[in-house]
């Protein structure tokens, strides 16, 4: 056997519009490996996969598949070359069978008809080599959705997949299905195929996968044996810090954490929020004027817990108490109307209606008050256009300019006042400074501990440590879709709250 | 153009209503069925049913979530039937009502009925859209319906009551058509008006995918859609060629509007 990797990526770049997506990313599968990549949101993952099978272009760069130069110009010609992506919303056809799915396009034929039996007939050795129980003449919408993105692996596997790509496998599945899906892998690695498996679940990382590749801001990190990798170096990789910093806390010299008095009654209590398993009974409960963080890397359910109290997703279990009132948490009008407000973290498609103008934004979700017999009074809305332009800082050409024209802070800065408007008593802030300037970074960030300090509660989550470990007076960590932790006062440290994004359910000690 | 005026609403919150016509067409069947009751009945009577089967549109796109273009396609083709139905596949309903036909041949000091009830309705539409609280959010609907959601804008009813408006607009059109004739022409009233309304709305500015909405520049480009085919007309000129014309400025309307890339 030859040194040469199966597929080698060579120094890849990617640049959109000015943009450098990836910057000299290298990559080495070999025969029989189960490789994991993983990143934080935007760490180029998706980019990486989609210019290997061919979705997209490269800027610069080689790809060797079998130690000859592969150029792809389109996903089929990847997958011709034995070089297919399983993506996570699984494009299949409902109401075909099984085999029509797994042969489709390249249907087994006699005399140029279909040949119907051998095209069960393989598709049912095939399903069997696999080790999956699945009829093939089955239709793809009666099986649940596991066995549907199996049949998508199998059909990537019939087409002659040296390199295969799940993308978020087990996003959907349950604990059992996983365990389908492991023994699939097992099988395929022992016939030799290579597996890129992206997931952000640790868990799964550890239990199925051989090396990972780390990647942050589009830029190569380092490729790793997982055995050889500790579950809190991978964390660091991923968010870019040095094990020996971490330790050296107090760097900061910003330790005030108010000291937590479990004696006042809490503001907001939440018990037992369930969602399948992106988010697991999940409890926790804030105080008024305190600033609760919560760590957790992309996909433990941090966002979901924040959705789940807004009542924007329906959960299972659990429910919401605000001050002492409980809230039906399948409305989200009535959280909203019971002072609960909510700062998404993708603000471009979750928090800004581009075309209109900063009044129109700023003063959307308090129009209700602003509104007599059907009638929106335009001087009201002025009024606290004006103000809150004023006590926030925001900079724009005038309230008419079109919010899509501010810039990122200024954007956030008018999302933040649409619901301070509304004098919400309960702020969920997901990523409050993602992707926004240093200046309005630190001017938002004292605003929420201003807002904290005139009495209201706030949960925020952020992948940023240092804004946990400042600005927080407690930290939960999430993890899998878990509270894995709680820490309070001097327990507050870069390096606990890493320890405990790494592993499960821990108390650490300061 | 009242029928434009709706489709801007609707176009607003990037829907799209194409069962206009059919709408106008039972409107006017309906009515003129009901004219034995006295004209006011008759006509409360053809805008009760107008709304209803807009309201019909709106529930089955925003509650159950089907695309604008098949729910409204299909009471397209369902709602002209209905409307043969009620005039007995398809014949003329003659009818002598002088109250009723005041409507669409009547002059208030000098200016027809219909100009009057068309300006009032303009200006309603523009009061709506700038300065109620459904007009700002239809365009937050149409703008970006995930983040309205979130801030807690009631989307669900928000699209409900614009595909109601959009029939009950659709439904003053088909009883000022009908009063006009003087007889209700099911199979005929209101055919392919759709496509002249959504044009008239393209032409005056309104994106299809939402998020803006120009009352002014609709009724400017039912103006412009009306004048071309009335000078060909008037000038002798083939009916075929004002198509062609009525394209080419439908598409240089939509050229100049394309989204600046920077």
């Amino acid at each position: 056997m030859a040194n040469e990797p199966l597929l080698r990526m060579q120094n890849i770049r990617k640049i959109f519009s000015g943009v450098v997506a990836l910057d000299n990313v290298s990559l080495a599968l070999e025969r029989g490996e189960v490789h994991s990549l993983v990143g934080e949101n935007g760490a180029g993952k998706s980019t990486l996969i989609k210019v290997m099978t061919g979705a997209y272009a490269r800027d610069g760069g080689e790809l060797f598949l079998e130690g000859k130069p592969a150029n792809f110009r389109t996903p089929e010609d990847a997958q011709r070359a034995g070089v297919v992506a399983v993506y996570q919303e699984v494009n299949l056809l409902m109401f075909r069978t099984v085999a029509e799915n797994i042969f489709l396009n390249c249907e087994p034929c006699k005399f140029s008809f279909v040949d119907w039996g051998r095209m069960n007939r393989e598709t049912d050795e095939l399903l069997k080599r696999l080790g999956l129980n699945i009829n093939p003449k089955a239709t793809l919408g009666s099986l649940n959705i596991a066995m549907r993105q199996m049949v998508a692996i199998a059909r990537g596997v019939s087409l002659g997949a040296k390199v295969l790509v799940l993308d978020e496998p087990t996003s959907s599945l349950t604990e059992k299905e996983v365990g389908i899906l492991y023994e699939v892998i097992r099988r395929l690695k022992a016939e030799g195929t290579a597996i890129v498996y992206i997931s952000h679940r640790f868990d799964e990382l550890y239990a199925v996968c051989d090396r990972v590749t780390v990647l942050r801001d589009g830029k190569f990190v380092a490729t790793r044996d997982l055995k050889e990798l500790e579950r809190i170096d991978l964390v660091c990789l991923m968010l870019g810090k040095q094990r020996e910093d971490l330790e050296k806390k107090g760097a900061t010299a910003f330790d005030e954490h108010k000291p937590v008095n479990d004696n006042t009654p809490p503001l907001l209590v939440a018990e037992n929020l369930t969602r399948g398993r992106r988010m697991q009974s999940v409890s926790l409960d804030v105080r008024r004027g305190e600033i609760l963080g919560m760590a957790g890397l992309l996909g433990s359910g941090r966002t979901d817990v924040a959705r789940a109290i807004f009542g924007a997703d329906r959960t299972e279990t659990g429910r919401v108490v605000l001050d002492g009132k409980e809230i039906n948490a399948r409305k989200l009008n009535d959280a909203i109307r019971a002072g609960i407000a909510f700062l998404s973290e993708d603000r471009k498609a979750e928090g800004i209606i581009p075309d209109l103008s900063v009044r129109e934004n700023l003063t959307l979700a308090a129009l209700p008050a602003l509104t007599s017999a059907g009638v929106v009074s335009r001087k009201k809305q002025n009024e606290i256009v004006e103000r809150f332009m004023r006590r926030l800082g925001i900079k724009a050409a005038s309230a008419e300019q079109k919010i899509r024209e501010l810039s990122g802070g200024n954007q956030q800065k008018v999302l933040l006042a649409r619901w301070l408007c509304c004098n919400p008593k309960f702020l969920l802030l997901d990523e409050p400074t993602r992707g926004i300037d240093i200046g309005a970074k630190g001017e938002i960030q004292a605003l929420v501990n201003e807002l904290a300090k005139e009495g209201l509660g706030v949960l925020m989550i952020s992948s940023e440590l240092e804004e946990l470990v400042e600005g927080s007076d407690r930290v939960v960590v999430m993890r899998d879709g878990k509270l894995s932790a709680e820490l309070r006062g001097e327990q507050i440290s870069q390096d606990s709250i890493i320890n405990a994004m790494a592993e499960a359910n821990q108390r650490l000690e300061p | 153009m009242l029928v434009a005026i709706g489709m801007t609403f609707v176009i607003a919150t990037g829907g799209i209503d194409l069962s206009v016509g059919s709408v106008m067409a039972i409107a006017s069947a309906v009515t003129a069925i009901s004219l034995d009751y006295g004209a006011i009945p008759a006509v409360l009577i053809g805008l009760i049913v107008a709304t209803a089967v807009g309201a019909l549109n709106g529930i089955l796109i925003s509650s159950f979530k089907i695309q604008p273009i098949i729910i409204t396609l299909a009471v397209l083709i369902a709602g002209r039937g209905i409307a043969q139905v009620i005039s007995n596949g398809g014949q003329l309903i003659p009818f002598s009502n002088p109250t009723f036909e005041y409507l669409g041949k009547g002059l208030i000091a000098g200016v027809p009925v219909q100009i009057l009830l068309l300006a009032a309705t303009v200006g309603l539409a523009i009061f709506v859209f700038r300065s109620t609280i459904f007009g700002r959010y239809i365009a937050a609907v149409g703008g970006n319906e995930t983040a309205a959601h979130l801030a807690g804008v009631p989307t669900v009813s928000t699209k409900l009551l614009v595909y109601a408006v959009s029939g009950l607009l659709a439904g003053i059109a088909g009883l000022i058509y009908t009063a006009r004739l003087g007889a209700s022409d099911a199979s005929k009233i209101g055919d392919t008006i759709e496509l002249d309304a959504i044009a008239a709305t393209v032409v005056g500015g309104t994106p299809l995918t939402g998020g803006r909405a120009s009352i002014i520049g609709t009724v400017i480009g039912a103006l412009i859609m009306i004048v071309i085919t009335t000078s060909f007309n008037m000038n002798d000129m083939k009916y075929s060629w004002s198509l062609v014309i009525k394209a080419a400025i439908i598409l240089l309307a939509v050229y100049l509007q394309r989204p600046k890339t920077n």
